[in-house]
């Protein structure tokens, strides 16, 4: 009788009935969304900030520029001695002063300009008086150099490049922004699992060895019997936390728009009224549809697909290191040592990738690491959503990498099952790295 | 005899380490075999490759005639020395899991373990979670697991260690109930006390080798070294004595004059009796006349310090 599925449905409710891991898949998702909810409110909080800022103006070149706006007002102060507006300002408890004073040319009332506050002032007001000074002696120049103000509109417009492959395939700007980010997304869930549910798989290890019931269990069944089944049994529970979270968390979503009022149909309606806005914010517009556009040029289906076999034999050849470690030591505090080298790849993967694949997706780089099995998993996926075959990834590179990645598998599991073999039935000493190179010959 | 397990020259190596150093053995069916050894001996590893937990490099083993098989793993009861149970799982849970890990379909597993359950008087701990169980109480579940699925082979190491006394008899009788309805036993440890009672057969493992094995009872007549020990009632004890000690090889001896007891032990050449019987007839009254035989214990440090006298 094949005893696997006895071993895994136990691993998958040992696991999903743990105290800490049920905790864990339902207060997660809670925590997430009331971070984003209390972000979005502090940052609603400090933006309603009424700001009073005194004004001094001595000046002819400043008058009714101080619009009192959203959250900055603004009270003017006339015929008193600096001091004076000071110490009223103090008193009155305004968040600063705003000097300009009498001087003969715009340049030097700008260059004598002072704002003073009891502490130092925030960055938006500094930029917004800032903007204000700017404004006014672009406009002083431009009037100097004779050019009028529509005139100087005109120059500031901006020029796009158009593009194309050789083959005819339009628009290709920012398209690998955008697939290097969705496959970042993918590389990185790849880590994730792999650092969360590889550990699981550890500690699970660890706990056989420190009960003393695994020598019950390997004479019944094969060693490497069970260190599959617990890897599966590892992976499947790891499977339904992630549905629980990503089911969970998209419903509060849901209900957080709904409660604090989030519209996200402004995103639609926008760029259906872009011609009637400003400039600036049709600009803005036209990014997010660029971006909508090219979010859905990537070949979703077939980035399932290879995701589904990148992750699969990513996360085999990891668990079954991490469960070699796991057989290895006696507790949990000696495990440092040995995962350090398992995390290290991972890190790398996602850092190389995410810098060369951002820049040049099909650069030595990243060709290189896309092969390397130890990396491929998370790399690859970073290049595969700019396709297969044509402008993207090449079937030969594809094909060599997941053959790699298979042989490494196969060398990995086998080594590792090696080390749990021997490793689960020794207590006692950390073994060194020279000590497990001796077992597998054992 | 059938036996229902022989090794033959079975040799094991870590590294440079020698665990087992061609071991033969043969173990006798529906008997108590008792695998003596101090710790470090290699009784563990011989024990793991009969529970092909591991394998050896050389040598076979025969397990009721056919080459030892993975399938014989469903006929083998085991019960480790370093032994445990799932400490966050339920009691009735993971004895049904670890017999279906032997075979067991899930019903027919269920009804033993509660048959069992009764029997050893623990039916309330179904639902107990093994982490609020003292340590006996881990034990006594642990050998329902080993002998649930009734197999041929029970292996025991070192069952006794961490039982009481009260539980620890429950155990001895239930392994002896065992034995009685047909199943071999094989009982490893390196205390000696339990051998006398349990075991029929035994086997000495000390530094990786065999040094001696056979039936208990063959053992001690082989290892009787012609001594008696003697009690008398007589008057002039001290007389006695020197005519005693003139004739025969005394190695103690005491008299006591108010009593008139005289008590000693005496070396034979041959474990014929008779010569110190008819001289002693007549000349006083014969309280006790006994000849020692050596415990396992003594046969066992004996045959140990010879071996290493010898290397």
């Amino acid at each position: 009788m094949n005893k696997l599925p006895l071993i895994i449905r136990r691993e998958y409710l040992a696991k999903v009935r743990n105290k800490s891991f049920v905790v864990m898949t339902f207060l997660s998702p809670i925590l997430m969304v009331g971070m984003v909810v209390l972000i979005a409110y502090l940052t609603k909080i400090n933006d309603n900030e009424k700001r009073i800022i005194g004004v001094f103006n001595e000046s002819i070149y400043f008058s009714n520029d101080f619009h009192t706006t959203e959250n900055t007002s603004y009270v003017q102060f006339r015929d008193i001695s600096l001091q004076a507006a000071k110490d009223s300002t103090m008193s009155a408890g305004y968040y600063g002063l705003l000097h300009i004073p009498n001087e003969k040319s715009l340049e030097e009332v700008v260059q004598k300009a002072y704002f003073f506050t009891k502490e130092a002032p925030s960055a938006s007001t500094i930029d917004q008086l800032e903007d204000l000074f700017q404004e006014r002696l672009r406009a002083r120049r431009l009037q100097d150099f004779g050019v009028s103000t529509e005139e100087f509109a005109l120059m500031d417009e901006k020029f796009e490049i158009k593009t194309a492959t050789f083959a005819g395939q339009q628009n290709l700007k920012g398209i690998n922004v955008i697939n290097a980010v969705v496959g970042g997304a993918f590389g990185y869930l790849i880590m994730m699992f792999i650092i969360i549910y590889g550990g699981f798989v550890m500690r699970s290890v660890i706990e056989e060895k420190t009960s003393r019931i695994i020598e019950v269990i390997i004479s019944s069944v094969k060693p490497f019997q069970l260190m599959m089944g617990k890897i599966i049994g590892a992976s499947l529970a790891g499977i339904t936390q992630f549905a629980i979270w990503v089911i969970s968390a998209t419903l509060l979503l849901m209900v957080a728009v709904f409660v604090f009022d989030i519209d996200p149909s402004n995103f639609n309606s926008t760029v259906r009224i872009a011609s009637k806005v400003t400039p600036e914010v049709n600009e803005v517009n036209k990014i997010a549809l660029e971006v909508w556009t090219d979010f859905s040029k990537i070949p979703w289906f077939m980035l399932i697909c290879f995701f589904v076999i990148y992750f699969a034999l990513g996360y085999l050849i990891y668990s079954s290191i991490y469960a070699a470690i796991g057989a290895a030591v006696d507790n949990e505090t000696d495990t440092q040592q040995f995962i350090f080298p398992i995390i290290l790849p991972l890190m790398l993967a996602i850092y190389v990738g995410f810098f060369s694949v951002f820049s040049n997706p099909h650069g030595p780089i990243a060709v290189g690491f896309s092969l390397f099995p130890l990396t491929s998993p998370i790399v690859m996926l970073m290049r595969l959503p700019g396709g297969i075959g044509e402008g993207g990834v090449p079937i030969w590179e594809l094909v060599t990498s997941i053959v790699l990645l298979i042989i490494t598998f196969v060398g990995i599991v086998w080594l590792a099952a090696k080390i749990y073999r021997v490793g689960i039935l020794m207590y006692g000493k950390k073994p060194t790295y020279k000590e497990l190179f001796k077992w597998i010959k054992y | 005899m059938n036996y229902i397990l022989v090794t033959k020259e079975v040799t094991k190596q870590f590294g440079k380490h020698i665990a087992l150093n061609k071991v033969s053995l043969e173990i006798p069916e529906n008997s108590i075999y008792g695998l003596l050894g101090p710790n470090g001996a290699g009784k563990t590893t011989l024990i793991r490759i009969i529970n092909q937990i591991i394998y050896p490099d050389s040598g076979e083993v025969f397990f009721d005639g056919e080459l030892l098989k993975p399938h014989h793993i469903s006929t083998i009861g085991y019960l480790p020395e370093e032994r445990g149970l799932y400490k966050s799982m339920k009691v009735g849970e993971q004895a049904l899991y670890l017999a279906q890990l032997k075979g067991l379909n899930r019903n027919e597993a269920k009804k033993r373990l509660k048959f069992w359950f009764e029997k050893l008087d623990i039916g309330n701990w179904w639902n107990k979670k093994v982490q609020e169980l003292s340590k006996g109480m881990a034990q006594k579940i642990q050998f329902i697991i080993t002998v649930l699925h009734e197999p041929k082979l029970l292996i025991f190491d070192e069952p006794f260690s961490g039982f009481d006394p009260i539980n620890a008899n429950i155990i001895k009788d239930e392994i002896l109930n065992l034995r009685n309805n047909g199943t071999s036993i094989i009982f490893s440890t390196h205390r000696m006390e339990s051998v006398e009672e349990l075991c029929e057969h035994i086997a000495l493992i000390h530094q990786s080798e065999k040094i001696l094995d056979g039936k208990l009872s063959d053992i001690k007549k082989a290892y009787k070294n012609n001594i008696f020990k003697v009690g008398l009632e007589v008057e002039n004890g001290e007389c006695l004595l020197n005519e005693l000690s003139n004739k025969f090889q005394l190695t103690s001896s005491e008299f006591n004059s108010n009593e008139n007891q005289l008590d000693f032990t005496l070396q034979l050449p041959t474990n014929d009796s008779k010569d110190i019987l008819a001289f002693l007839a007549g000349k006083a009254n014969i309280n006790q006349f006994v000849e020692t035989i050596p415990s396992a214990n003594e046969i066992f440090i004996q045959t140990v310090q010879n071996k290493d006298a010898n290397e």
